[in-house]
């Protein structure tokens, strides 16, 4: 058995701290997973990934590393893993879901940002994510102002590469995007020291891919009355994605969804047929991040879907796989990213769009627009969203909040008060 | 047999009696207290002579784990207390201890919507209490301070720490009780405003929760609000309570 302690110790972590982490993380999951009723038998993968999350998986990342593999580490969907996986590096995903990050972000940040930034620097510089340890590269994005400036803090602790994303859809901005992606090839391939072939690219296009299609399988599966699989564990499924091997977490997933769908043909459900149904629209919720799945769900509704960038942002759309040349791969990559409707883009109809889209697919009685604090992007937004749900009678509700648990009792009644509204 | 309603709130806990006819049996008002729990059991008395006991307010999942048989949000019971007692309500405007919020109604009744402050004390009974003291007022004679006085100060901030610190200000700058007074009263009206104008304000409102029993407040909203119809009950702090029990009335079985 590998000496976990050990190995952090080796990749400078704070294992005093670490150790109040690690702790708090299996009465949490207890309480939001373990105690829910009738769920699929598959979901033990997800949970011995979760209860593994910080040992397994980082063995292997190490495993990697010393066979003289690199890791580069991404925060947004925006950045094409695939190039980074041809090149023979190891993505993973970054984002700090946890409030226990979030005083160590404060110290170098403005309290008044968004906590999923402070979270993920304070993550880094508490030594206590053997993720960020790990990364021999980070990848930053400029999908918003926090997060731009926040890597050049970060780039004093980690070196940084930043994909500048247009913010709006014209031709030439996926012309400059385009030119970006095959900036981030070069860069990966100084990085790993390994030339991005065709073929390469072409293996691991197909790869994501199919990982796509496997979460895409899942939330149809969640389109049904009873719904298979809860929300709560949708939404972990989606947060592995990010940072689980590929082909494992395929397989496991499509499991999880054939799973599904037995039950679904044997009329099973993890709640009641009838249960009021929940789409759950904006702001990413990264791992370990569960807090409103959990309050709606245990108020005795069902979240069916989640337009968000832990949802249908991370696997919608497919790469071209028509592709031969690097030039026409590149090409394909970049189309298939820039189709993400994040609230940076100016105008973004596409998001009002797809929401309308999955509120009739999922069948969703409700949306709730989840709003992490001081996130303006999409607390703008929903003055837009708002408007087109309620000209067509779809009731729905904003929550604004952080990861800090203060809220909750009031959180509660908010949502409570809307499910009686809907039912 | 009779239905118990109680709204365990942060302030105060009501509870409302209804006989089998909806008729009100008794009726009482508590504060919390530091142990509202053990409050709220202390006022159900004989619990054996209910039907049914419905929990509201911040406390209904304590209540309901310990003595409660049902429970249900202050947002439904306000809008069926409301409702019972002027059925032409479409709004309910209710600010309670550590909340407030705003309950648009359909034609038959039914919650259609609702707004409601989270996490934040501004423009609460628990604000007014604060700027009260910082005043050296006691509830019943603010809003009395504030029609006597004239003159238009603005309190600039909504957070009830900063707003009392703008409170001390003031009066370390000599301005004349009442006037800052009034402009407490203004601050929580405007705040209540912007949560009835995001909603809409349908008539009739019904003005529910502790706040609105604070004499001569509910005239001075009206007045400052232009809302001259606005309809108070004879007692605000029970519409909650009354929600509550009407709900364990409508619940089909014993």
């Amino acid at each position: 058995m590998t000496d976990y302690r050990r190995m952090w110790s080796d990749l400078n972590m704070d294992l005093e701290k670490h150790d109040q982490l690690m702790n708090a993380l299996p009465l949490v999951y207890e309480d939001v997973f373990l105690r829910q009723a009738g769920r699929p038998r598959a979901m033990d993968y997800f949970d011995s990934v979760v209860a593994e999350i910080h040992s397994e998986r980082i063995a292997e990342l190490q495993a990697h590393k010393n066979q003289g593999g690199k890791i580069c580490g991404a925060f947004c969907v925006f950045v094409p893993v695939e190039i980074a996986r041809a090149a023979g590096a190891i993505a993973v995903g970054l984002c700090g879901g946890s409030q226990f990050w979030v005083p160590d972000g404060e110290k170098v940040l403005p309290r008044n940002l968004c906590p999923l930034i402070k979270a993920s620097v304070g993550a880094r510089l508490s030594g206590t994510c053997p993720y960020f340890q790990s990364c021999d590269l980070l990848i930053g994005e400029t999908t918003c102002d926090g997060k731009k400036k926040a890597w050049e803090v970060l780039n004093e602790y980690a070196p940084v590469y930043v994909m500048d994303l247009p913010q709006m859809k014209r031709p030439r901005d996926l012309a400059a995007w385009r030119e970006e992606t095959g900036l981030f090839l070069d860069k990966m391939e100084e990085l790993t020291g390994q030339r991005v072939t065709a073929e390469k690219l072409a293996v691991e296009i197909r790869r994501q891919n199919r990982l796509r299609r496997a979460l895409e399988r899942l939330y149809r599966a969640r389109q049904a009355d009873p719904v298979p699989v809860s929300g709560k564990d949708a939404l972990l499924v989606t947060q592995v994605g990010f940072y689980d091997d590929p082909d494992r977490f395929i397989e496991r997933t499509e499991a999880l969804a054939a799973e599904a769908e037995e039950r679904i043909a044997a009329g099973e459900g993890v709640f009641g047929a009838g249960a009021p149904r929940i789409l759950v629209t904006g702001t990413p919720m990264a791992i370990p991040n569960w807090k409103l799945h959990h309050i709606i769900e245990s108020a005795g509704a069902a979240v069916v879907g989640e337009e968000t960038c832990t949802g249908t942002r991370f696997f919608a759309h497919q790469v071209d796989e028509g592709g031969v040349t690097l030039e026409e791969q590149l090409q394909a990559l970049a189309e298939r990213y820039l189709k993400i409707n994040c609230s940076c883009f100016t105008p973004n109809p596409g998001r009002i769009e797809d929401i309308l889209r999955l509120v009739g697919e999922t069948r969703a009685d409700g949306v709730v627009y989840y709003n992490l604090q001081f996130c303006h992007g999409y607390a703008v937004e929903y003055h837009a969203v708002e408007k087109a749900l309620k000209e067509r009678g779809i009731p729905v509700m904003k929550v604004e909040t952080d990861y800090g648990e203060e809220d909750t009792g009031q959180l509660s009644t908010r949502v409570e008060a809307f499910i009686e509204m809907l039912r | 047999m009779a239905v118990l309603g109680i709204d365990i709130g942060s302030r105060t806990i009501a509870t409302v009696v209804l006989n089998g006819r909806g008729e009100m049996q008794s009726a009482a008002v508590a504060d919390s207290g530091p142990r509202p729990l053990e409050q709220a059991r202390g006022m159900t008395g004989d619990r054996h002579i209910f039907r049914r006991i419905v929990a509201t307010g911040y406390g209904r999942h304590g209540a309901r784990a310990g003595f409660a048989t049902g429970l249900v949000t202050e947002i439904k019971a306000h809008a069926l207390g409301a409702r019972h007692l002027f059925p032409a309500c479409r709004t309910v405007l209710d600010i309670g201890g550590q909340d407030s919020k705003v309950i648009r109604l359909d034609e038959a009744g039914r919650v259609a919507d609702f707004i409601m402050n989270d996490r934040c004390a501004a423009g609460t009974g628990k604000f007014l209490e604060i700027m009260a003291r910082g005043l050296g007022l006691s509830l019943n004679e603010i809003v009395a301070a504030a029609e006597a006085a004239d003159g238009d100060i603005t309190l600039n901030s909504m957070c009830t720490v900063f707003a009392e610190s703008e409170v001390v200000s003031l009066l370390a700058d000599d301005r004349p009780v009442g006037a800052v007074a009034r402009a407490v009263l203004n601050s929580i009206c405007d705040r209540t405003l912007n949560l009835l104008h995001r909603l809409g304000t349908e008539p009739a409102v019904v003005f529910t929760g502790g706040v609105a029993a604070v004499p001569g407040l509910s005239a001075y909203f009206a007045r400052r609000m232009n809302l001259p119809d606005l309809l108070v009950p004879e007692r605000p702090q029970l519409v909650g309570a009354l929600g509550a029990a009407l709900y364990g009335l409508k619940q089909p079985g014993a």
